[in-house]
């Protein structure tokens, strides 16, 4: 029986989050002393040993992303926290911010160290102004214990727009603008915020960190499935029992995160599908349940671990109607940008409402299959690439369901 | 405050209009037009920018609207948790539709995707602050915070 597995969540219920001395007293900032008297690369290679990959969704390894900020060369380099956490159904961040904001600043404080940076952000969305305040407190103890040295941390709140997760939207965002991605290359690690080197890593990357440096890469390395080690905060939402959070190793399946973890599916009724990842992940259905929630895997079956949200639905639900709200999702936050996303999510969005109403065709299902394809390779950011996944996953497990909605 | 001295405060943040106009959206509620002209001129940018900068963000507004601003999530865990319920009741207890505010300016209403409060969907937000597990019954008593 899988179990529960606290790594980026350790001080959760342990700590008042407002005492820096509470942090202190269980080993806080124990491992940011460690790193210091470290050599840089020794510190980016046991990083980079211990195979931790980004939590944002991309999965990028995350010692290989410091080594390149590392070895650029400038007179400024960047730390970036991405807290924007946008992907509806997520709030891991949140919690970990809330319950434990030094954790966060000792990563960040760390990743400084490594590749040669004396000034970080956090970038939180708006939505969370009572999370902002938290951490601005922790980062006024944090100074005053004179703990993070010369690192200084600033937070800038988001405003309200999805896109802005993008690593370089949210640099954009930063900088005052609006926040549309860039092209890459270049990467934010060569150039990143006013054009200087950047790391850009997500809440629960950063969270890792401070153990990893404590117990050692071999230690972390171990734990989960070897090619995405560690653990995952997922939480869970819909028709599920249990409608709450958890911190799993990474080989944990997915039948065992709604059945074991989140008690099944609410009111005895029956599952029908779910969804990983957040809004842009792909449906699964029942027969696909034994992947476990590791990156490797789910991408295997054409799903993502994206955010770790895990949306349950029961056999009463319309996924037709649930799928034409997340289209609308996308059509509402596409930056508008670049035409594939801008009109694709548009489109998408029409076609899946015209089903919806009972309007639909099985040319309009065809003409849906396409459109999906051709944003997935030629939208320039993640956003429009990973929109019609839900439209095109449920087209492929749940064509059942299409088919009884059309004229 | 007025708008001259918050825009003033942040002059000299690098980045810093969008934390000026959140800070002025405490104030007003919304981005008046003068504030955007002199946000402009105060971070050194073209209008268009500053315009472009306040219409981007979903959290801010350049029309004026009612002082506490009601968000609804309409994300799809509060979708099928029964977010419309919610809508309708809010509808009918402040006799406006959703996108507009109350004639005595004490509230705006607003749709919002995902705020991150899903162990309790549906949820609301006023001014920021999150309500969960909200149902039709409890919308009156919600409201009566802030009459
Ligand atoms: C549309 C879009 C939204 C994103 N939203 C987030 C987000 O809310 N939080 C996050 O950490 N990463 C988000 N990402 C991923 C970031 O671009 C980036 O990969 C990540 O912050 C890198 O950190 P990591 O390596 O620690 O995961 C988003 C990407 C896209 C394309
Ligand atoms: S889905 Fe509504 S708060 Fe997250």
């Amino acid at each position: 029986m899988a179990e529960e597995m606290r790594i980026v969540l350790r001080n959760y219920g342990k700590i008042d989050p407002l005492k820096i001395d509470d942090y202190i007293a269980l080993g806080g900032y124990d491992s940011l002393n460690k790193a210091r008297s470290m050599s840089n690369p020794d510190l980016i290679s046991e990083v980079k040993a211990s195979n931790l990959r980004g939590r944002g969704g991309a999965g990028f390894n995350c010692g290989m992303k410091w080594n390149f900020a590392y070895q650029a060369q400038a007179d400024q380099k960047y730390v970036i926290c991405n807290a924007d956490e946008g992907e509806p159904g997520t709030y891991k961040d949140r919690l970990i911010m809330e319950n434990d904001p030094h954790t966060l600043l000792e990563g960040m404080a760390i990743c400084a160290y490594a590749i040669g940076a004396t000034k970080g952000y956090i970038y939180c969305r708006g939505e969370y102004p009572s999370v902002a305040k938290t951490l601005k407190l922790a980062i006024a103890q944090a100074k005053e214990k004179g703990v993070l040295g010369d690192f200084s941390i600033e937070v800038r709140l988001g405003a309200g727009a999805y896109v802005c997760g993008e690593e370089t939207a949210l640099i954009e965002s930063i900088e005052g603008k609006r926040g549309e991605p860039r092209i890459k290359p270049p990467f934010p690690p060569v150039i990143g915020l006013w054009g200087k080197p950047t790391i850009v890593n997500n809440v629960e990357t950063f969270a890792n960190i401070p153990v990893i440096v404590e117990k050692g890469s071999a230690w972390y390395a171990a734990i989960g499935t070897p090619s995405y080690p560690g653990t995952k905060v997922v939480t869970l939402t819909g028709d599920v029992a249990n409608k709450t959070f958890f911190e799993v190793p990474t080989s944990t399946t997915i039948r065992e995160v709604i059945f074991q973890f989140g008690g099944g599916i609410a009111a005895g009724k029956e599952f029908k599908a779910v969804q990983i990842g957040g809004t842009s992940g792909a449906f699964i259905p029942a027969s696909q349940l034994d992947t476990q929630i590791g990156f490797d895997a789910m991408t295997a079956i054409g799903a993502a671990l994206g955010s770790g949200a895990v949306f349950v639905l029961d056999e009463s639900r319309d996924l037709i109607d649930v799928t034409a709200r997340i289209a609308k999702f996308f059509a509402h936050e596409s930056c508008g940008k670049c035409a594939p996303c801008r009109e694709g999510t548009m489109r998408v969005h029409d076609l899946m409402d015209k089903i919806n109403g009972g309007k639909g065709v099985s040319a309009d299902i065809a003409l849906l299959n396409k459109l999906g394809r051709v944003m997935s390779y030629s939208c320039l950011c993640g956003l429009g690439q990973a929109a019609p996944s839900p439209v095109l996953s449920t087209i492929e497990h749940f064509s059942a369901d299409y088919n009884a909605k059309l004229m | 405050m007025d708008y001259q001295e918050i825009l003033a405060k942040y002059a000299d943040m690098p980045g810093g209009m969008i934390e000026a106009f959140h800070a002025i959206q405490e104030e007003l509620s919304y981005l008046p037009e003068e504030a955007i002209i002199e946000a402009a001129q105060v971070f050194g940018k073209p209008v268009a920018q500053a315009y472009g900068v306040a219409t981007f963000y979903s959290m801010f507004s350049v029309k004026p609207r009612g002082k506490n601003v009601i968000r609804i999530c309409e994300s799809a865990p509060c979708h099928v948790a029964g977010a419309a319920e919610v809508v309708a009741a809010l509808e009918k207890e402040l006799g406006i539709s959703m996108d507009s505010s109350t004639a005595d300016g004490r509230f705006a209403l607003e749709f919002t995707e995902c705020v991150g409060q899903c162990q309790g969907t549906p949820v609301i937000t006023i001014n920021g602050k999150p309500y969960v597990d909200v149902s039709p019954a409890k919308i009156s008593g919600i409201l009566a915070e802030y009459k």
